[in-house]
């Protein structure tokens, strides 16, 4: 360790006048303390700066592409993302059947209610189309995004939709009429 | 009886093996973490609970904020032959010692006009200067700057790494889906259908 010899200077000898050594431990806890501050500061910022990545795949632009399907009306669930964080989504064809309005806390049961309906009426996997109008905000489509991931009902990729001259009319009819678009 | 005398020992601990130990991780620590650039724009990510982690090479984030747009492009090598690529296509030219600099610039958001001047400037000057403009322009689907800059630094990040180049949208929360869309369009006009975007962690995710 790191202590040099303290002992006195002893008697005077020769009539040399020597200083009084003192003694060169330091107290190191301090030190340590701050030490170990720093290391915890930076242990935690380096692991939780990285930011998470969400992948997101879009249909091609090329309309000639063959690989297009047709999507059965009964299995395919629309999800209209309005203004003020709402939701209008419906089941089959637009316009058959009346859009549910939702928030974003229920969409989950939602889709999960709707999941497990497709599976047992048709035996087919649900298809999910989501479609972004001009009223969402971009947390909005992130949030849609996470939850069909949460549920697992992104067993065929989710199609996103978001050009406005694909919204039908009775989508825009329907959100117009309820003020969320 | 006798009662026995347990010898006092000193309860001061030798700290200097604690000491040197600490100080050898969070040297470890300070030397492994990357420094955080401040953001040009005041970015809300929304969360998520997805659980991938951003890849830290082979990247460009493209930051979107109050409807301007921010290219990030990461990697010096990558930046800087971006640079030099961009400048043969507007034919203008730029000096070794300006393509240094510009390695070195985490984010822009410039028209490619400017970019000479914004390279010339410190810091706080940046962040003035970008202020006046509306981010990289956008104007069109095709032959804009952002479109020019990210087939750009695809064929950069091809010719160093051998690799497909990753794009990042970094939006914020309160972004309205149209801004979104329009910079989407661009990507998938020189067919990039695949990118990713950055969310933060959900408190309490599964």
């Amino acid at each position: 360790m790191a202590e040099l010899d303290t002992s006195g200077g002893g008697g005077k000898k020769g009539g040399k006048v020597r200083s009084k050594k003192q003694s060169t431990k330091v107290d190191l806890t301090a030190m340590v303390d701050l030490a170990f501050l720093l290391i915890t500061f930076f242990m935690l910022t380096t692991s939780l700066s990285k930011p998470l990545a969400m992948d997101i795949a879009k249909p091609d632009k090329d309309a000639k592409d063959e690989n297009r399907l047709e999507v059965r009306e009964s299995q395919t669930m629309t999800i209209l993302l309005g203004k003020n964080d709402r939701i209008a989504w419906y089941m089959g064809k637009a316009g058959s059947t009346a859009p549910t309005i939702e928030g974003f806390s229920d969409i989950r049961a939602s889709l999960l209610k709707n999941k497990k309906e497709v599976k047992d009426k048709t035996g087919r996997d649900i298809i999910i189309l989501v479609k972004p109008t001009s009223g969402a905000n971009y947390k909005n489509f992130v949030d849609i995004m996470d939850e069909i991931n949460v549920t697992k009902t992104n067993i065929s990729a989710p199609a996103i939709d978001d050009d406005p001259k694909h919204l039908l009319e009775a989508e825009i009819a329907f959100m117009k009429a309820k003020g969320i678009l | 009886m006798p009662r026995v005398k347990v010898p006092r020992k000193s309860t001061a601990v030798d700290m200097t093996a604690m000491c040197d130990v600490a100080f050898l991780l969070l040297t470890f620590f300070i030397l492994t973490a990357t420094s955080r650039q401040p953001d040009p724009l005041e970015i809300k990510t929304p969360s998520s609970s997805v659980q991938f982690k951003v890849p830290d090479k082979d990247l460009t984030i493209l930051s979107i904020g109050k409807g301007k747009v921010f290219v990030e492009i990461i990697g010096k090598d990558v930046k800087m032959l971006t640079l030099q690529k961009m400048a043969e296509l507007y034919s203008m030219k730029f000096t070794p010692e300006e393509i240094n600099r510009f390695g070195v610039i985490s984010s822009f958001g410039v028209p490619f006009g400017n970019l000479k001047q914004f390279i010339k400037m410190n810091g706080e000057e940046r962040t003035k200067f970008e202020a006046q403009f509306q981010g990289v322009p956008v104007d069109s689907t095709r032959n804009n700057d952002l479109f020019r800059w990210i087939e750009q630094a695809r064929r950069a990040t091809a010719e160093l790494h051998q690799t497909e180049m990753r794009v990042s949208i970094k939006g914020d929360a309160k972004e309205e889906y149209p801004v979104i869309k329009k910079i989407v369009d661009v990507l998938q006009e020189q067919k990039v259908n695949k990118f990713s975007l950055i969310t933060s962690a959900e408190a309490g995710a599964q």
